[in-house]
């Protein structure tokens, strides 16, 4: 290649991604700006000035915030209701999904598909009627609509954890078969460990799904105890009146440990998110 | 009985009439431009640019946070006036609207809004993308063709399923629409420009605990859904290509 032709290449390059830096900068600017704030004070605030940088710094907003939002214990409840979400949801889709992939039964395959086709069915047409049996259990007011619903199995991970068991050699299960092993022997022993990657994927998108849940804790809770982070920060909106620094660190809390599995886990992201479009 | 409360939601309640054209509105209008978006940083981000990860990082990451916190943070950004927005506009010599509590600007602050949570989208197309032939963009550029024909005549054709995965499900996600506006805009917005069906339905049931009334609602959003799914199917045959 001439050097003529290799320099074009490289303003080209360099164009482009003048372009593709500046087109996705917007998506980066509330999350940025979030920041920010959380580290201005009220002073910055009333000027107007629209800087990004904090002047003075003050990092006196985020114990503020702890001290304003009861957030120890909001943040015990989402937990909470996070790993008992990921252990139901991805236990019992696991279950299951080895039921579908592994045991020829039959109408396997008709079950599979209307399972499927409850994932098509919006969430608003079945919550009333929801709502109205849980009330009737008198679980409302309580974090159990919250927990139970999760340990029978989600159809998405269902979905995918049957296309991933699938793909296990056949071989490995029928000599453990020879061997005398059961059927929960081969599932708890052989296929769980050979899965570890799609089962992380399901677990993910579970305790990102229950930390960012608004709707749940909304139509069920009642109580203060029992709130979860995000429904405690939405009723703290108001009362934070024109303190945007406070609630600007409130969320940012609230938001970073979402942000900090992103950047651990990006592939294990993008790979459920790619799964999803691709069926 | 129960067609009285259908008689009731159709006939006496010009509320909910309006509740489904907001959701109408929204639904129309935020999809095609989260669609042409969520394309157009796709078609960007499969180039040969540096730090081509980071960007895409970037551009995925607000679709995964908080819908409480992304709400908030808007709330912030469109406050009337020390937020970002009407800061950014006073510097060229505008005096910005209070967007959500204008009735005339509310509605297309949440359609704004929405377009965060185009992060998703992307990273399909992309995936999409990578399962384009390589011989094809050979092939084509060896008859002469230049990057906005490959474009327009290889990559957009064959990408036309995931665009249809795409268009589905940001359907079924409008016409469900909720969160933002609940937060944003608390109460169905100023007077009622972002009362979205959802919101409501929410109010009928869990503000005046009318549960028959309010599974009428949500029934009637269902058909609205389907209805609107069945146009899309029916209109597969004319856009989305089928061989691959």
């Amino acid at each position: 290649m001439t050097g003529d032709a290799s320099s074009t290449v490289f303003v080209k390059r360099l164009g482009l991604t003048v372009v593709v830096a500046l087109l996705c900068l917007p998506a980066l600017l509330p999350t940025l700006w979030m920041l920010s704030t959380a580290f201005k004070g009220d002073a910055q605030i009333l000027r107007g000035d629209g800087s990004i940088l904090p002047h003075p710094v003050e990092t006196a907003n985020f114990a503020k915030a702890l001290a304003a939002v009861p957030f120890a214990l909001y943040l015990r409840n989402t937990v909470l209701l996070c790993l008992l979400n990921v252990v139901g949801a991805v236990g019992s889709s696991a279950v299951v999904a080895y039921g579908f992939a592994r045991i020829p039964f039959r109408a396997s395959k008709p079950l599979f598909f209307t399972m499927l086709a409850t994932m098509a069915l919006p969430g608003q047409a079945t919550m009333v009627p929801v709502f109205a049996l849980f009330r009737w259990l008198g679980w409302y007011g309580t974090s159990l609509p919250l927990v139970v619903p999760s340990f029978f199995a989600a159809p998405f991970y269902v979905f995918l954890l049957t296309q991933f068991f699938r793909t296990l050699p056949e071989e490995m299960a029928e000599n453990a078969r020879l061997d005398g092993a059961g059927e929960w022997t081969i599932f708890l022993r052989l296929c769980l460990p050979l899965s570890k990657s799609a089962l992380a994927t399901c677990a993910l998108f579970q305790f990102v799904d229950t930390w960012n849940d608004f709707l749940g804790p909304l139509l069920y809770l009642d109580d203060p105890k029992t709130y979860t982070l995000g429904y405690g920060l939405q009723q703290f909106l108001g009362s934070f009146g024109s303190h945007w620094p406070q609630l600007m660190a409130a969320t940012a809390l609230f938001t970073l440990p979402v942000v900090l599995l992103f950047l651990f886990a990006q592939k294990t992201f993008v790979r459920g998110i790619s799964t999803t479009g691709g069926k | 009985m129960g067609g009285a409360n259908y008689r009731a939601l159709l006939q006496d309640d010009p509320l909910f009439l309006h509740s489904l054209w907001v959701t109408l509105r929204f639904a129309l209008v935020s999809v095609p431009l989260a669609t042409a978006v969520a394309l157009i940083l796709a078609l960007l981000l499969n180039q040969r640019v540096w730090g081509i990860s980071l960007f895409r990082a970037v551009v995925y990451l607000p679709s995964i946070l908080p819908a409480v916190a992304t709400s908030i943070v808007f709330v912030w950004l469109l406050n009337p006036e020390t937020g970002l927005v009407n800061l950014a506009l006073k510097r060229i010599g505008v005096v910005g609207p209070d967007y959500l509590h204008d009735a005339r600007w509310a509605p297309w602050a949440l359609v704004f809004m929405s377009l965060w949570g185009v992060g998703g989208a992307v990273v399909i197309y992309l995936a999409g993308l990578k399962d384009v032939p390589v011989s094809l963009y050979e092939a084509a550029t060896m008859d002469g063709a230049g990057a906005w024909q490959r474009t327009r005549r290889i990559t957009l054709p064959m990408l036309t399923p995931v665009v249809f995965f795409n268009v589905t499900m940001a359907t079924i996600g409008a016409f469900q629409a909720f969160t933002e506006s609940y937060i944003a805009t608390p109460g169905g917005g100023p007077e009622d420009s972002t009362l979205y069906v959802a919101v409501y339905l929410w109010k009928r049931a869990w503000k005046y605990l009318d549960l028959g009334y309010a599974s009428a609602m949500a029934w009637m959003l269902f058909a609205l859904t389907a209805g609107a799914l069945a146009l899309l199917f029916a209109s597969q045959k004319r856009w989305v290509n089928s061989d691959r």
